[in-house]
């Protein structure tokens, strides 16, 4: 199961009410490679991965929900002092409408979030080389949204997620090295 | 909605000091999943844990719980559920 803590993972701090970043934000949030999906992809895998990997896949898994909630945090601050006409001039004119200020799911196109973006194969390389991938393409994001924003304060805690991203896909190359090592040993009789 | 009343200068300290306490235990953590033989890094993992109890347990004293279904204490009345919520402070 899971216990929720009533703190976030880092400080997420914003110098200006910004509704455009958040726009772009909300990739990360119910983006193909956002916090959302990460974490999903390998809270899922883990049932059919070899034993070794169970637990690196449970704790990043777990602490992807972490990540979603920062940049929850972001979008929300960034965006709950926003005049309509504010939403509007930023291109959340069409997200007012349906939500007013209420997150949701969908990418920085608007786009809503679909289990299409996540894979299972069962095969434990390709699961894990799906997991890197999907760290690199998450750690490139958070590049282009750091070079989207002036805001000092935003750009901290970005430049945070980014580096999460780096180990994260450091520690499944690891799995990978494991896993090949595993096989290796398996075939001596 | 509302953010409830503004915590004090020592609830961002303490905060930010748990924080860290908590990056190191989250690398350990991935980095042993990895490397379960780094006995040195299994002794840190332990030292870290124990202040991270500490400080968590300070933190709460001051000001309410971080955990819930059992894993923290409650004052009277009930105050799990009272602001600041992470996203507000």
């Amino acid at each position: 199961m899971w216990i929720y803590e009533k703190k976030l993972q880092y400080p997420v701090r914003v110098s200006k009410c910004d509704p455009r970043m958040a726009k772009y934000l909300i990739e990360q949030y119910g983006g193909a490679d956002g916090e959302l999906s990460a974490a999903l992809r390998y809270l899922n895998q883990r049932y059919t991965i070899p034993d070794k990997v169970i637990g690196l896949l449970t704790d990043i898994g777990t602490e992807e929900f972490a990540h979603l909630e920062m940049i929850a945090t972001m979008v929300y601050k960034l965006t709950k002092d926003a005049t309509v006409e504010q939403l509007e001039a930023a291109g959340l004119g069409p997200h007012y409408a349906n939500h007013d200020r209420a997150l949701f799911y969908n990418n920085a196109a608007g786009v809503p979030w679909t289990a299409a973006y996540i894979q299972a194969k069962g095969d434990p390389i390709a699961d894990l080389y799906e997991d890197i991938a999907a760290e690199e393409k998450a750690r490139a994001t958070y590049q282009w949204l750091i070079d989207q924003t002036d805001d000092v304060d935003l750009q901290d805690s970005l430049k945070f997620l980014r580096e999460r991203e780096i180990v994260h896909a450091q520690r499944f190359r690891e799995a990978v090295e494991m896993l090949k090592a595993d096989r290796e040993t398996k075939k001596v009789f | 909605m509302s953010g409830g009343k503004k915590p004090d200068e020592a609830y961002y300290s303490l905060l930010t000091e748990l924080q860290q306490l908590d990056f190191v235990l989250v690398e350990l953590t991935l980095y042993l999943d990895t490397h379960p033989y780094d006995m040195q890094a299994v002794q840190q993992f332990n030292q870290f844990a124990q202040r991270r109890q500490q400080v968590a347990q300070a933190f709460e004293s001051r000001y309410g719980p971080l955990l819930q279904f059992g894993h923290s204490y409650s004052r009277y009345p009930w105050d799990w559920a009272d602001s600041p919520w992470p996203w507000q402070v």
